[in-house]
């Protein structure tokens, strides 16, 4: 029973002839796998290291190195906030400190129902727009608590959706600037 | 001043191939391909006196020119893993105005052979990779990109590579090896990566603002590029603001302009009612500066800031207000570079956490009265020591902060903790 869906395993094969090299294909696989189990297993790893001649330990030693591979299971929603000096000066520490209350978790936590994990990251590039968190890896810009209590809200009710460039949307009217530049 | 590379502010939906050709675009990669050798178009780059604008400010002509003759292929790669803190820019050149990056992809391939070229954007930039696909997909449609493109014989492919959370791959040598499947750590220098670069191959890296300047260059001469800027810094440059001030945001303005014009006319100043403390002009690797008079009409160009002991860098211009504790500013930028090091030489990999961790031990009320040499004497075992310039950017700070700042620190130590704490908006 393989972890990749043949879809998956597909885009892989796609991704490898882009390259003069197949081993280039490394962390867009890993990006691929993560996506859809959520995090590497080893046993993802291995699936990966056979489609690319690699060896497992090889493929570990690349996606180890890596933040935004999850060694461990995370929640549906990933949310990590900056903690980089902008954001920090415009108030991300109390963000983090109003999400973990709200949520009973500790940054690196996940909350019991598996909805959401709570990480402090390094900069994202959005300083203009701190404090500025990802929910799993798309842009949550200008944060403060109700567009926090709104992203709950709409993650409990199934109206959360993370999908589309630029941000997301979320059914409250903030939603429409949400990862857009100026 | 009219916009070359904040175009889109200017042009609406310019972010659209139709749009972007209605309004002049691809002509300046038709007339490169078309009516000029590559040797020529290199020459145009060098004499326009445009430098590299990820940071190191490297002349981009003369970047192309050492890629050897007749050893093929050779590749360009974009630089855009944007993971200084303060940096903000490539991300909306790259989502508002894609087709002017991927027209400079392409002229800028032409001059060096490339038939290949990759854009590195950093992990967290995927809406980024799916705006830049679309445009590449859009682009072949169109035949600006691809085989034989205005007949000239010419094949350009250009491949988008998401990275996956490193700062360490914005270093070009560690970007290299991250693109290859590796983890990203830097590589012994020489040889350089315009011998052995991406696969062993001559290879070109430029950052993204860089690229972006290409197509006008092309289009409107050396000398129109030249009339702008300084002489020792030419051009137009994108400053990134961050922090509390009225209007944050990218600028996009000559190189020269002064601080103060930046701040107050553009930026509109520091918001609600606070006092500019000091300011880092470069991203969190180059060297704070205090608010004195010397140092809010420094000219935005290489040589101002050189010569004030700081660097323009990326431009990334990083506000620190009056109620904010130095020692806790530096400690989350020390606490960057801990995070940050890869881990590949012994100074670094032991520098960063001890810095980190002698700034913390002050900041709680702990520190020691001799931890301010300690600092500057790890500073000093790490300076030039380290594998790759991380390690030297991990101490700047460090020493600007002492250096500026000697009374906080001090006060810290007397007075066993952080005379900011319990004040609302300082840094925890």
């Amino acid at each position: 029973m393989s972890l990749l869906s043949n879809a998956v395993v597909e885009r892989i094969k796609a991704i490898e002839a882009k390259y003069p090299d197949k081993r280039s294909a490394l962390l867009p696989a890993l990006h691929e796998a993560q996506n859809e189990i959520g995090w590497l297993p080893r046993e993802a790893m291995e699936e990966v290291a056979t489609l690319l001649d690699l060896d497992v330990d090889q493929v570990e030693e690349v996606a180890s190195f890596y933040t935004m591979f999850y060694n461990q299971p995370v929640g549906t929603y990933v949310l990590e906030v900056c903690k980089t000096l902008p954001c920090s000066i415009l108030g991300a520490d109390e963000m983090v400190e109003y999400i973990s209350t709200k949520l009973g978790i500790s940054p690196g936590e996940t909350t019991a129902d598996g909805m959401f994990t709570l990480f402090r990251v390094e900069c994202l590039a959005a300083c203009h727009r701190a404090p500025v968190m990802q929910v799993n890896h798309r842009y949550l810009q200008d944060l403060d608590s109700q567009k926090v209590d709104d992203l709950i809200e709409a993650a409990r009710t199934q109206q959360l959706q993370i999908a589309g460039a630029p941000g997301f949307s979320i059914r409250r009217s903030w939603s429409e600037n949400v990862g857009q530049e100026e | 001043m009219t916009s070359f590379l904040l175009r889109h502010r200017e042009v609406p939906d310019i972010n659209l191939l139709n749009v972007y050709v209605a309004n002049g675009g691809y002509d300046a990669f038709r007339k490169a391909v078309t009516e000029m050798q590559p040797a020529d178009v290199t020459q145009v780059v060098s004499d326009s006196g445009l430098a590299g604008r990820g940071g190191a400010g490297f002349p981009t002509g003369r970047k192309w020119s050492f890629i050897p003759k007749g050893i093929l292929p050779t590749y360009l790669v974009v630089n855009a893993d944007e993971s200084e803190p303060g940096a903000f820019k490539d991300r909306e050149l790259m989502e508002r105005n894609p087709h002017q990056l991927l027209e400079g992809v392409a002229i800028a391939s032409y001059a060096i052979g490339c038939r290949k070229a990759f854009i590195y954007i950093r992990g967290e930039f995927l809406y980024i990779g799916e705006i830049l696909q679309q445009a590449i997909a859009d682009a072949y449609a169109g035949g600006y990109l691809g085989e034989n493109v205005f007949g000239s014989g010419f094949d350009i492919d250009i491949v988008v590579h998401r990275g996956a959370g490193a700062y360490i791959c914005g270093e070009e040598s560690a970007l290299l090896d991250s693109l290859e499947g590796y983890r990203g750590f830097p590589r012994l220098r020489p040889p350089f990566p315009a011998v052995k670069g991406l696969y062993q191959q001559p290879t070109v890296i430029n950052n993204v603002e860089t690229i972006a300047n290409v197509p006008p260059i092309i289009e409107k001469g050396s000398q129109w590029y030249r009339s702008l800027g300084t002489e020792g810094s030419p051009g137009v440059k994108i400053c990134s603001i961050s922090g509390p001030v009225n209007n944050p945001g990218n600028y996009e303005v000559e190189l020269g302009t002064p601080f103060r014009t930046l701040l107050e006319d553009l930026a509109g100043g520091v918001c609600d009612g606070k006092q500019l403390k000091a300011y880092i002009p470069g991203g969190a690797s180059a060297p704070m500066l205090p608010n004195r008079p010397e140092f809010i009409d420094v000219p935005m160009s290489y040589e101002g800031y050189r010569d004030a002991g700081s660097a323009l860098g990326s431009a990334s211009f990083i506000i620190i207000p009056d109620d904010v504790c130095i020692i806790s500013a530096q400690l989350r930028i020390s606490e960057f570079f801990r995070h940050e090091s890869c881990g590949k030489c012994i100074p670094c990999r032991e520098g960063t956490p001890w810095l980190e961790k002698t700034i913390a031990r002050i900041e709680r009320g702990e520190g020691r009265e001799d931890d301010l040499p300690l600092l500057l004497d790890i500073c000093d075992n790490m300076l030039g020591r380290c594998f790759c310039a991380l390690g030297d950017f991990a101490t700047s700070n460090v020493v600007a902060s002492v250096k500026y700042f000697y009374d906080e620190y001090q006060e810290h130590v007397h007075r066993r903790g952080c005379p900011f704490k319990g004040r609302a908006s300082a840094v925890a």
